[in-house]
Protein backbone atom coordinates (compact mmCIF):
# COMPACT_ATOMS: atom_id res chain seq x y z
CA UNK A 1 0.00 0.00 0.00
CA UNK A 2 1.17 3.54 -0.69
CA UNK A 3 0.67 6.93 1.00
CA UNK A 4 -1.75 9.55 -0.50
CA UNK A 5 -1.94 12.97 -0.70
CA UNK A 6 -5.37 14.31 -0.86
CA UNK A 7 -4.93 16.51 -3.30
CA UNK A 8 -6.96 14.92 -5.79
CA UNK A 9 -9.85 16.56 -7.89
CA UNK A 10 -11.64 13.52 -7.94
CA UNK A 11 -14.23 13.34 -4.70
CA UNK A 12 -16.18 9.83 -5.98
CA UNK A 13 -15.04 6.79 -7.64
CA UNK A 14 -18.17 4.69 -9.02
CA UNK A 15 -17.35 0.67 -10.04
CA UNK A 16 -20.17 -1.53 -12.20
CA UNK A 17 -19.45 -5.22 -12.26
CA UNK A 18 -21.09 -8.23 -13.15
CA UNK A 19 -20.30 -11.86 -14.08
CA UNK A 20 -16.46 -12.44 -12.07
CA UNK A 21 -16.77 -9.37 -10.05
CA UNK A 22 -15.75 -10.90 -6.59
CA UNK A 23 -12.21 -11.95 -7.78
CA UNK A 24 -11.71 -8.23 -9.64
CA UNK A 25 -13.09 -6.69 -6.95
CA UNK A 26 -10.78 -8.42 -4.53
CA UNK A 27 -7.72 -7.63 -6.65
CA UNK A 28 -8.50 -3.68 -6.50
CA UNK A 29 -10.33 -2.83 -3.54
CA UNK A 30 -7.60 -4.29 -0.37
CA UNK A 31 -4.48 -2.59 -2.19
CA UNK A 32 -6.21 0.93 -1.59
CA UNK A 33 -5.51 2.96 1.21
CA UNK A 34 -7.14 3.64 4.67
CA UNK A 35 -6.28 7.05 3.50
CA UNK A 36 -8.10 6.74 0.30
CA UNK A 37 -9.31 9.87 -0.22
CA UNK A 38 -12.20 9.11 -2.48
CA UNK A 39 -15.63 7.80 -1.55
CA UNK A 40 -16.11 4.46 -3.75
CA UNK A 41 -19.25 2.77 -4.42
CA UNK A 42 -19.41 -0.55 -5.79
CA UNK A 43 -22.49 -2.14 -7.93
CA UNK A 44 -21.97 -5.61 -8.33
CA UNK A 45 -24.88 -7.62 -10.40
CA UNK A 46 -26.45 -10.00 -8.37
CA UNK A 47 -27.68 -13.61 -9.91
CA UNK A 48 -30.82 -14.30 -11.47
CA UNK A 49 -31.33 -16.63 -8.27
CA UNK A 50 -34.10 -16.05 -5.48
CA UNK A 51 -32.07 -15.29 -2.13
CA UNK A 52 -32.54 -13.42 1.17
CA UNK A 53 -30.72 -10.22 -0.37
CA UNK A 54 -30.02 -8.56 3.20
CA UNK A 55 -27.79 -11.59 3.96
CA UNK A 56 -26.13 -11.69 0.49
CA UNK A 57 -25.11 -8.06 1.08
CA UNK A 58 -23.73 -8.62 4.70
CA UNK A 59 -21.61 -11.48 2.85
CA UNK A 60 -20.09 -8.87 0.42
CA UNK A 61 -19.71 -6.85 3.08
CA UNK A 62 -17.52 -8.97 5.68
CA UNK A 63 -16.34 -10.39 2.11
CA UNK A 64 -14.27 -7.15 1.27
CA UNK A 65 -13.91 -5.36 4.84
CA UNK A 66 -11.34 -8.69 5.86
CA UNK A 67 -9.03 -7.79 3.53
CA UNK A 68 -9.58 -3.99 3.05
CA UNK A 69 -8.10 -0.79 5.50
CA UNK A 70 -11.06 1.44 3.58
CA UNK A 71 -14.07 0.87 5.87
CA UNK A 72 -16.82 -1.29 3.88
CA UNK A 73 -20.75 -0.42 4.39
CA UNK A 74 -23.83 -1.01 2.63
CA UNK A 75 -24.86 1.67 1.00
CA UNK A 76 -27.81 2.67 3.11
CA UNK A 77 -30.78 4.95 1.95
CA UNK A 78 -30.11 8.97 3.54
CA UNK A 79 -26.43 8.01 4.46
CA UNK A 80 -23.73 10.82 3.81
CA UNK A 81 -21.30 9.63 1.12
CA UNK A 82 -17.88 10.40 3.08
CA UNK A 83 -14.96 10.08 1.43
CA UNK A 84 -12.26 7.15 2.35
CA UNK A 85 -15.20 4.90 2.33
CA UNK A 86 -16.39 2.07 0.18
CA UNK A 87 -20.24 1.47 -0.33
CA UNK A 88 -21.61 -1.49 -1.78
CA UNK A 89 -24.62 -1.49 -3.16
CA UNK A 90 -27.80 -3.34 -1.46
CA UNK A 91 -29.75 -6.24 -4.07
CA UNK A 92 -33.07 -5.87 -5.38
CA UNK A 93 -33.46 -1.84 -5.58
CA UNK A 94 -32.05 0.52 -7.56
CA UNK A 95 -29.05 2.58 -6.18
CA UNK A 96 -28.68 6.49 -6.83
CA UNK A 97 -26.88 9.27 -6.05
CA UNK A 98 -29.04 13.09 -5.02
CA UNK A 99 -27.43 15.95 -5.68
CA UNK A 100 -27.15 16.68 -2.15
CA UNK A 101 -24.22 13.17 -1.76
CA UNK A 102 -26.76 10.85 -0.16
CA UNK A 103 -28.30 7.62 -1.28
CA UNK A 104 -31.76 7.07 -2.57
CA UNK A 105 -33.24 3.71 -3.53
CA UNK A 106 -35.79 2.99 -5.87
CA UNK A 107 -37.60 -0.33 -6.53
CA UNK A 108 -38.37 0.00 -10.11
CA UNK A 109 -38.15 -2.61 -12.83
CA UNK A 110 -35.04 -3.92 -14.12
CA UNK A 111 -32.74 -1.99 -16.53
CA UNK A 112 -30.74 -3.86 -18.84
CA UNK A 113 -31.85 -6.57 -17.03
CA UNK A 114 -30.56 -5.65 -14.28
CA UNK A 115 -31.57 -4.45 -10.48
CA UNK A 116 -29.71 -2.75 -9.73
CA UNK A 117 -28.28 -0.88 -12.46
CA UNK A 118 -25.28 0.24 -13.04
CA UNK A 119 -26.31 2.71 -15.81
CA UNK A 120 -28.70 4.17 -13.30
CA UNK A 121 -26.01 4.18 -10.62
CA UNK A 122 -23.76 6.16 -12.68
CA UNK A 123 -26.46 8.74 -14.40
CA UNK A 124 -27.06 9.95 -10.77
CA UNK A 125 -23.51 9.27 -9.66
CA UNK A 126 -22.41 12.14 -12.63
CA UNK A 127 -25.58 14.46 -12.00
CA UNK A 128 -24.39 14.96 -8.40
CA UNK A 129 -20.59 14.92 -8.70
CA UNK A 130 -20.17 16.23 -12.58
CA UNK A 131 -16.19 15.95 -13.59
CA UNK A 132 -15.18 15.44 -10.31
CA UNK A 133 -16.22 12.00 -10.45
CA UNK A 134 -14.56 8.52 -12.12
CA UNK A 135 -16.04 5.68 -13.40
CA UNK A 136 -14.87 2.30 -13.92
CA UNK A 137 -16.19 -0.61 -15.51
CA UNK A 138 -15.11 -4.21 -15.06
CA UNK A 139 -15.50 -7.91 -15.82
CA UNK A 140 -19.14 -8.48 -16.72
CA UNK A 141 -21.75 -10.57 -19.10
CA UNK A 142 -23.64 -7.92 -20.07
CA UNK A 143 -23.95 -4.55 -21.52
CA UNK A 144 -25.51 -2.58 -18.66
CA UNK A 145 -22.76 0.48 -17.41
CA UNK A 146 -21.68 1.23 -20.91
CA UNK A 147 -24.12 4.29 -21.57
CA UNK A 148 -23.41 5.21 -17.75
CA UNK A 149 -20.26 5.45 -18.59
CA UNK A 150 -20.80 7.45 -21.75
CA UNK A 151 -22.98 10.09 -19.69
CA UNK A 152 -20.05 10.20 -16.85
CA UNK A 153 -17.74 11.18 -20.02
CA UNK A 154 -20.30 13.88 -21.24
CA UNK A 155 -19.97 15.37 -17.57
CA UNK A 156 -16.39 15.47 -18.06
CA UNK A 157 -15.73 13.00 -15.35
CA UNK A 158 -13.15 10.68 -15.80
CA UNK A 159 -13.74 7.04 -17.35
CA UNK A 160 -11.81 3.92 -17.02
CA UNK A 161 -12.37 0.28 -18.16
CA UNK A 162 -10.60 -3.14 -17.33
CA UNK A 163 -8.62 -4.16 -19.97
CA UNK A 164 -10.93 -6.86 -21.59
CA UNK A 165 -8.36 -9.68 -22.31
CA UNK A 166 -7.80 -9.25 -18.70
CA UNK A 167 -11.36 -10.06 -18.00
CA UNK A 168 -13.21 -12.91 -16.89
CA UNK A 169 -15.77 -12.51 -18.92
CA UNK A 170 -15.14 -9.43 -20.93
CA UNK A 171 -18.72 -8.38 -22.64
CA UNK A 172 -19.25 -5.74 -19.98
CA UNK A 173 -16.00 -4.09 -20.66
CA UNK A 174 -15.93 -4.63 -24.42
CA UNK A 175 -19.25 -3.16 -24.21
CA UNK A 176 -18.25 -0.09 -22.86
CA UNK A 177 -15.33 0.79 -25.15
CA UNK A 178 -17.42 0.52 -28.18
CA UNK A 179 -19.97 3.18 -27.06
CA UNK A 180 -17.50 6.00 -26.00
CA UNK A 181 -13.68 6.34 -26.21
CA UNK A 182 -12.83 5.56 -22.66
CA UNK A 183 -9.64 7.44 -20.79
CA UNK A 184 -7.74 4.82 -19.89
CA UNK A 185 -8.18 0.87 -20.70
CA UNK A 186 -5.99 -0.76 -17.67
CA UNK A 187 -5.50 -4.26 -17.00
CA UNK A 188 -6.44 -5.54 -13.85
CA UNK A 189 -3.49 -5.91 -12.13
CA UNK A 190 -2.88 -2.01 -13.04
CA UNK A 191 -6.21 -0.44 -12.05
CA UNK A 192 -5.04 0.08 -7.65
CA UNK A 193 -1.75 1.91 -8.84
CA UNK A 194 -3.27 3.71 -11.36
CA UNK A 195 -6.33 4.77 -8.95
CA UNK A 196 -3.08 5.61 -6.22
CA UNK A 197 -1.15 7.80 -8.51
CA UNK A 198 -4.35 9.54 -10.27
CA UNK A 199 -5.44 11.30 -6.92
CA UNK A 200 -1.43 12.01 -5.91
CA UNK A 201 -1.70 14.00 -8.74
CA UNK A 202 0.73 11.88 -10.84
CA UNK A 203 -1.45 11.06 -13.96
CA UNK A 204 -4.04 13.91 -15.40
CA UNK B 1 -19.26 37.42 -22.69
CA UNK B 2 -18.22 35.41 -19.74
CA UNK B 3 -16.89 37.66 -16.55
CA UNK B 4 -13.14 37.35 -16.55
CA UNK B 5 -13.21 36.05 -13.27
CA UNK B 6 -10.76 33.02 -13.04
CA UNK B 7 -12.86 30.03 -13.24
CA UNK B 8 -11.36 27.27 -11.10
CA UNK B 9 -11.14 23.41 -13.20
CA UNK B 10 -13.33 21.95 -11.52
CA UNK B 11 -16.58 24.64 -11.54
CA UNK B 12 -18.67 25.14 -14.92
CA UNK B 13 -19.30 28.21 -16.88
CA UNK B 14 -21.61 30.79 -15.57
CA UNK B 15 -23.94 29.92 -18.54
CA UNK B 16 -26.14 27.65 -17.30
CA UNK B 17 -25.50 23.99 -18.47
CA UNK B 18 -27.77 21.28 -19.65
CA UNK B 19 -28.19 19.84 -16.18
CA UNK B 20 -29.74 23.38 -14.56
CA UNK B 21 -31.61 24.33 -17.32
CA UNK B 22 -33.12 20.16 -16.69
CA UNK B 23 -33.61 21.76 -13.23
CA UNK B 24 -35.30 24.37 -13.82
CA UNK B 25 -37.80 22.94 -16.22
CA UNK B 26 -38.71 19.97 -13.91
CA UNK B 27 -39.03 22.42 -11.11
CA UNK B 28 -41.53 24.86 -13.81
CA UNK B 29 -43.46 20.93 -14.22
CA UNK B 30 -43.89 20.09 -10.72
CA UNK B 31 -45.24 23.69 -10.34
CA UNK B 32 -47.63 23.29 -12.96
CA UNK B 33 -49.05 19.91 -11.57
CA UNK B 34 -49.19 21.28 -7.92
CA UNK B 35 -51.05 24.04 -9.35
CA UNK B 36 -53.43 22.06 -11.27
CA UNK B 37 -54.12 18.78 -9.69
CA UNK B 38 -53.00 19.58 -6.43
CA UNK B 39 -50.30 16.82 -6.54
CA UNK B 40 -47.08 18.38 -5.04
CA UNK B 41 -43.82 16.32 -5.66
CA UNK B 42 -41.38 19.19 -4.65
CA UNK B 43 -40.76 16.72 -1.91
CA UNK B 44 -39.98 13.64 -3.76
CA UNK B 45 -36.41 11.96 -3.76
CA UNK B 46 -34.88 14.11 -6.65
CA UNK B 47 -32.65 11.17 -8.48
CA UNK B 48 -35.38 9.35 -8.65
CA UNK B 49 -37.89 11.54 -9.90
CA UNK B 50 -35.68 13.10 -12.51
CA UNK B 51 -35.21 9.55 -13.84
CA UNK B 52 -39.00 8.94 -14.14
CA UNK B 53 -39.50 12.29 -15.19
CA UNK B 54 -37.14 11.73 -18.28
CA UNK B 55 -38.67 8.05 -18.74
CA UNK B 56 -41.98 9.79 -19.24
CA UNK B 57 -40.39 11.99 -21.62
CA UNK B 58 -39.27 9.14 -23.85
CA UNK B 59 -42.46 7.51 -23.75
CA UNK B 60 -44.30 10.47 -24.86
CA UNK B 61 -42.11 11.54 -27.75
CA UNK B 62 -41.85 15.16 -26.62
CA UNK B 63 -38.46 16.88 -27.37
CA UNK B 64 -37.78 18.74 -23.82
CA UNK B 65 -39.63 18.29 -20.46
CA UNK B 66 -40.69 22.10 -21.04
CA UNK B 67 -42.95 20.80 -23.43
CA UNK B 68 -44.24 18.52 -20.86
CA UNK B 69 -45.72 21.73 -19.14
CA UNK B 70 -49.17 22.71 -21.40
CA UNK B 71 -49.89 18.82 -21.76
CA UNK B 72 -50.09 18.49 -18.18
CA UNK B 73 -51.78 22.12 -17.49
CA UNK B 74 -54.50 21.49 -21.09
CA UNK B 75 -55.05 17.51 -20.71
CA UNK B 76 -55.72 15.70 -18.08
CA UNK B 77 -55.04 12.49 -19.83
CA UNK B 78 -51.60 13.56 -19.81
CA UNK B 79 -51.72 13.91 -16.56
CA UNK B 80 -52.86 10.31 -15.82
CA UNK B 81 -49.67 9.02 -18.28
CA UNK B 82 -47.19 10.66 -15.80
CA UNK B 83 -48.63 9.86 -12.50
CA UNK B 84 -48.82 6.52 -13.89
CA UNK B 85 -44.99 6.85 -14.26
CA UNK B 86 -44.31 8.81 -10.91
CA UNK B 87 -46.32 6.02 -8.98
CA UNK B 88 -44.01 3.11 -9.61
CA UNK B 89 -46.10 0.22 -8.96
CA UNK B 90 -43.88 -2.67 -8.77
CA UNK B 91 -44.60 -5.23 -6.07
CA UNK B 92 -45.04 -8.59 -5.29
CA UNK B 93 -46.72 -11.14 -3.03
CA UNK B 94 -45.00 -12.34 0.32
CA UNK B 95 -41.81 -9.89 -0.94
CA UNK B 96 -39.23 -10.40 1.98
CA UNK B 97 -40.78 -13.71 3.40
CA UNK B 98 -39.31 -13.15 6.62
CA UNK B 99 -40.97 -9.99 7.35
CA UNK B 100 -44.73 -11.63 7.07
CA UNK B 101 -43.12 -14.52 9.26
CA UNK B 102 -42.15 -12.08 12.25
CA UNK B 103 -45.30 -10.32 11.80
CA UNK B 104 -47.30 -13.27 12.12
CA UNK B 105 -45.22 -14.64 15.47
CA UNK B 106 -44.71 -10.80 16.67
CA UNK B 107 -47.69 -9.00 15.74
CA UNK B 108 -50.77 -10.69 15.35
CA UNK B 109 -50.12 -12.80 18.76
CA UNK B 110 -50.44 -9.44 20.29
CA UNK B 111 -53.66 -8.11 17.99
CA UNK B 112 -55.47 -11.48 18.95
CA UNK B 113 -56.41 -9.74 22.13
CA UNK B 114 -58.86 -7.42 20.47
CA UNK B 115 -62.20 -7.70 19.12
CA UNK B 116 -61.74 -5.47 16.20
CA UNK B 117 -58.61 -4.73 14.65
CA UNK B 118 -58.08 -1.96 12.33
CA UNK B 119 -55.21 -2.15 9.67
CA UNK B 120 -53.55 0.71 7.33
CA UNK B 121 -51.85 -0.30 4.43
CA UNK B 122 -50.73 2.53 2.54
CA UNK B 123 -49.03 2.49 -0.91
CA UNK B 124 -50.62 -0.61 -1.65
CA UNK B 125 -50.30 -0.21 -5.10
CA UNK B 126 -51.74 -3.43 -7.22
CA UNK B 127 -52.73 -4.95 -4.33
CA UNK B 128 -50.61 -8.34 -3.84
CA UNK B 129 -49.25 -7.36 -0.50
CA UNK B 130 -52.58 -6.60 1.02
CA UNK B 131 -54.04 -10.06 -0.18
CA UNK B 132 -50.92 -11.83 1.33
CA UNK B 133 -51.25 -10.01 4.65
CA UNK B 134 -55.39 -10.89 4.41
CA UNK B 135 -53.76 -14.90 3.42
CA UNK B 136 -51.90 -14.27 6.64
CA UNK B 137 -54.27 -13.05 9.02
CA UNK B 138 -56.96 -15.95 7.57
CA UNK B 139 -54.84 -18.83 8.75
CA UNK B 140 -54.16 -16.69 11.94
CA UNK B 141 -58.24 -16.50 12.70
CA UNK B 142 -57.97 -13.02 12.50
CA UNK B 143 -59.59 -11.91 9.16
CA UNK B 144 -63.01 -11.95 10.59
CA UNK B 145 -61.99 -9.04 12.90
CA UNK B 146 -60.22 -6.88 10.40
CA UNK B 147 -61.17 -3.84 9.24
CA UNK B 148 -58.28 -3.15 6.25
CA UNK B 149 -57.83 0.15 4.72
CA UNK B 150 -56.00 -0.34 1.44
CA UNK B 151 -54.82 3.10 0.01
CA UNK B 152 -52.77 4.23 -3.20
CA UNK B 153 -52.83 7.81 -4.89
CA UNK B 154 -52.71 6.09 -8.10
CA UNK B 155 -56.36 5.13 -9.18
CA UNK B 156 -55.27 2.91 -11.79
CA UNK B 157 -53.64 0.72 -9.34
CA UNK B 158 -56.60 0.83 -6.80
CA UNK B 159 -58.49 -0.43 -9.89
CA UNK B 160 -56.08 -3.53 -10.40
CA UNK B 161 -55.95 -4.32 -6.77
CA UNK B 162 -59.67 -4.39 -6.08
CA UNK B 163 -60.36 -7.21 -9.19
CA UNK B 164 -57.63 -9.11 -7.72
CA UNK B 165 -56.13 -10.71 -11.18
CA UNK B 166 -52.76 -11.88 -12.07
CA UNK B 167 -50.71 -13.26 -14.44
CA UNK B 168 -50.02 -16.86 -13.71
CA UNK B 169 -46.63 -16.71 -14.33
CA UNK B 170 -45.91 -15.04 -11.08
CA UNK B 171 -48.07 -17.95 -8.98
CA UNK B 172 -44.62 -20.06 -8.26
CA UNK B 173 -42.52 -17.23 -6.94
CA UNK B 174 -45.68 -16.29 -5.17
CA UNK B 175 -46.01 -19.92 -3.99
CA UNK B 176 -42.76 -20.59 -2.82
CA UNK B 177 -42.85 -16.60 -0.81
CA UNK B 178 -45.88 -18.11 0.85
CA UNK B 179 -44.01 -21.23 1.91
CA UNK B 180 -40.55 -18.93 3.30
CA UNK B 181 -43.76 -16.54 5.07
CA UNK B 182 -45.12 -19.29 7.61
CA UNK B 183 -47.85 -20.12 5.36
CA UNK B 184 -49.77 -23.11 6.21
CA UNK B 185 -52.41 -24.38 3.44
CA UNK B 186 -51.47 -24.59 0.20
CA UNK B 187 -51.36 -21.39 -1.41
CA UNK B 188 -53.63 -22.80 -4.11
CA UNK B 189 -56.69 -22.63 -1.64
CA UNK B 190 -56.64 -18.62 -2.42
CA UNK B 191 -57.14 -18.60 -5.86
CA UNK B 192 -58.88 -19.78 -8.70
CA UNK B 193 -56.32 -20.07 -12.04
CA UNK B 194 -58.11 -19.20 -15.11
CA UNK B 195 -56.92 -18.46 -18.77
CA UNK B 196 -53.33 -17.65 -17.83
CA UNK B 197 -54.18 -15.78 -14.72
CA UNK B 198 -54.83 -16.15 -11.03
CA UNK B 199 -57.88 -14.87 -9.62
CA UNK B 200 -57.84 -14.23 -5.95
CA UNK B 201 -60.65 -15.74 -3.76
CA UNK B 202 -63.71 -13.07 -3.23
CA UNK B 203 -63.50 -14.56 0.91
CA UNK B 204 -60.42 -12.41 1.34
CA UNK B 205 -61.82 -9.16 -0.12
CA UNK B 206 -64.59 -8.65 2.43
CA UNK B 207 -62.31 -7.22 4.68
CA UNK B 208 -60.39 -4.96 2.77
CA UNK B 209 -61.33 -1.44 1.76
CA UNK B 210 -59.66 0.08 -1.01
CA UNK B 211 -59.44 3.92 -0.93
CA UNK B 212 -57.75 6.75 -2.64
CA UNK B 213 -54.92 8.86 -0.22
CA UNK B 214 -52.53 10.77 -1.05
CA UNK B 215 -50.13 10.68 1.99
CA UNK B 216 -49.06 14.28 0.99
CA UNK B 217 -51.55 15.67 1.72
CA UNK B 218 -54.58 13.91 3.07
CA UNK B 219 -54.83 13.27 6.63
CA UNK B 220 -55.59 10.47 9.14
CA UNK B 221 -59.22 8.69 8.90
CA UNK B 222 -59.25 6.26 11.49
CA UNK B 223 -57.61 4.64 14.63
CA UNK B 224 -55.25 1.60 13.62
CA UNK B 225 -54.10 -1.57 15.42
CA UNK B 226 -51.06 -1.67 12.38
CA UNK B 227 -49.56 0.27 9.67
CA UNK B 228 -48.12 -1.51 6.83
CA UNK B 229 -46.37 1.32 4.35
CA UNK B 230 -43.67 -0.80 2.34
CA UNK B 231 -41.23 0.81 -0.06
CA UNK B 232 -43.22 4.20 -0.53
CA UNK B 233 -41.00 6.61 1.81
CA UNK B 234 -37.92 5.52 -0.08
CA UNK B 235 -39.03 7.80 -3.20
CA UNK B 236 -40.05 10.78 -0.24
CA UNK B 237 -36.98 13.24 0.57
CA UNK B 238 -36.41 13.52 4.76
CA UNK B 239 -38.36 16.03 5.45
CA UNK B 240 -41.57 14.45 3.56
CA UNK B 241 -40.67 10.96 5.57
CA UNK B 242 -40.99 13.04 8.54
CA UNK B 243 -44.45 14.05 8.07
CA UNK B 244 -45.59 10.96 7.13
CA UNK B 245 -44.19 8.99 9.67
CA UNK B 246 -45.74 11.63 11.80
CA UNK B 247 -49.09 11.05 10.03
CA UNK B 248 -48.99 7.84 11.09
CA UNK B 249 -48.21 7.75 14.49
CA UNK B 250 -50.79 10.06 15.12
CA UNK B 251 -53.20 7.70 12.80
CA UNK B 252 -51.94 4.68 15.70
CA UNK B 253 -53.34 3.72 18.32
CA UNK B 254 -51.81 2.94 21.67
CA UNK B 255 -49.17 0.16 21.32
CA UNK B 256 -50.41 0.21 17.80
CA UNK B 257 -47.69 -1.51 15.12
CA UNK B 258 -45.69 0.04 12.20
CA UNK B 259 -44.27 -1.78 9.27
CA UNK B 260 -41.71 -0.27 6.78
CA UNK B 261 -39.73 -1.61 3.99
CA UNK B 262 -36.95 -3.70 4.02
CA UNK B 263 -34.53 -0.63 3.45
CA UNK B 264 -36.20 2.20 5.43
CA UNK B 265 -36.18 2.87 9.31
CA UNK B 266 -37.20 4.92 11.93
CA UNK B 267 -33.30 5.32 12.70
CA UNK B 268 -32.68 8.81 11.25
CA UNK B 269 -36.27 10.16 11.65
CA UNK B 270 -37.65 12.61 13.94
CA UNK B 271 -40.01 9.64 15.30
CA UNK B 272 -37.61 7.50 16.29
CA UNK B 273 -38.13 8.36 19.88
CA UNK B 274 -41.72 7.16 20.17
CA UNK B 275 -41.70 3.73 18.47
CA UNK B 276 -39.98 0.95 19.94
CA UNK B 277 -38.10 -1.51 18.10
CA UNK B 278 -39.90 -5.27 17.57
CA UNK B 279 -37.70 -6.44 15.11
CA UNK B 280 -34.84 -4.57 13.60
CA UNK B 281 -34.28 -6.14 10.29
CA UNK B 282 -37.62 -6.71 9.44
CA UNK B 283 -38.42 -3.16 10.40
CA UNK B 284 -41.27 -3.26 12.66
CA UNK B 285 -42.26 -1.11 15.39
CA UNK B 286 -43.95 -0.27 17.83
CA UNK B 287 -45.65 2.86 19.17
CA UNK B 288 -44.60 3.65 22.81
CA UNK B 289 -47.58 4.41 25.20
CA UNK B 290 -46.68 7.33 27.56
CA UNK B 291 -49.73 6.33 29.37
C1 LIG C 1 -43.03 0.42 -5.08
S1 LIG C 1 -44.73 0.55 -4.66
C2 LIG C 1 -44.79 -0.33 -3.16
C3 LIG C 1 -45.81 -1.42 -3.18
C4 LIG C 1 -45.84 -2.33 -1.97
N1 LIG C 1 -46.06 -1.63 -0.74
C5 LIG C 1 -44.57 -3.17 -1.90
O1 LIG C 1 -43.66 -2.81 -1.15
O2 LIG C 1 -44.45 -4.17 -2.60
C6 LIG C 1 -44.91 2.26 -4.22
C7 LIG C 1 -46.36 2.72 -4.15
O3 LIG C 1 -46.42 3.95 -3.45
C8 LIG C 1 -47.44 4.74 -4.03
N2 LIG C 1 -47.25 6.15 -3.69
C9 LIG C 1 -46.23 6.96 -4.06
N3 LIG C 1 -46.42 8.20 -3.59
C10 LIG C 1 -47.60 8.17 -2.89
C11 LIG C 1 -48.36 9.15 -2.18
N4 LIG C 1 -47.93 10.41 -2.12
N5 LIG C 1 -49.49 8.78 -1.59
C12 LIG C 1 -49.94 7.50 -1.67
N6 LIG C 1 -49.28 6.53 -2.34
C13 LIG C 1 -48.13 6.86 -2.95
C14 LIG C 1 -47.30 4.45 -5.50
O4 LIG C 1 -48.48 4.78 -6.21
C15 LIG C 1 -46.99 2.96 -5.52
O5 LIG C 1 -48.15 2.21 -5.66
Amino acid sequence: MMPVKSSSPYQALVIGVSAGGLNALHNILPKLPKSFPLAIIVLQHRGEVVFDGTSHNDFLISYFQKDCAMSVTEATIGAEIKPGNIYIAPAKYHLLIEKTKVFSLSLEPPVNFALPSIDVLFDSASACYKNQLIGLILTGASSDGSTGLKTIKGRAGLTLVQEPKTAEVDFMPKSAISLHTVDHILPLDDIAEFLCQLIQGDKE
Amino acid sequence: MTPSTQAKPQVYSHRPNEDEVMALEIKLLLQAIAFRYDYDFSHYAQASLTRRINNCLKKSQLNNIAEMIPKVLHQPEFFELFLKEMSVTVTEMFRDPKVFKELRNKVFTQLKTYSRINIWHAGCATGEEVYSLAIMLKEEGLLHRCQIYATDFNNQSLKVAEQGIYKAEKISEYTHNYQLAGGKASFADYYQAKHGYAKIHNDLKEHITFAHHNLIKDQCFAQMHLIICRNVLIYFDKTLQNNVLSLFNQSLLHRGYLLLGDKESLEFSKQKNNFDTIAKDQRIYQKISYE
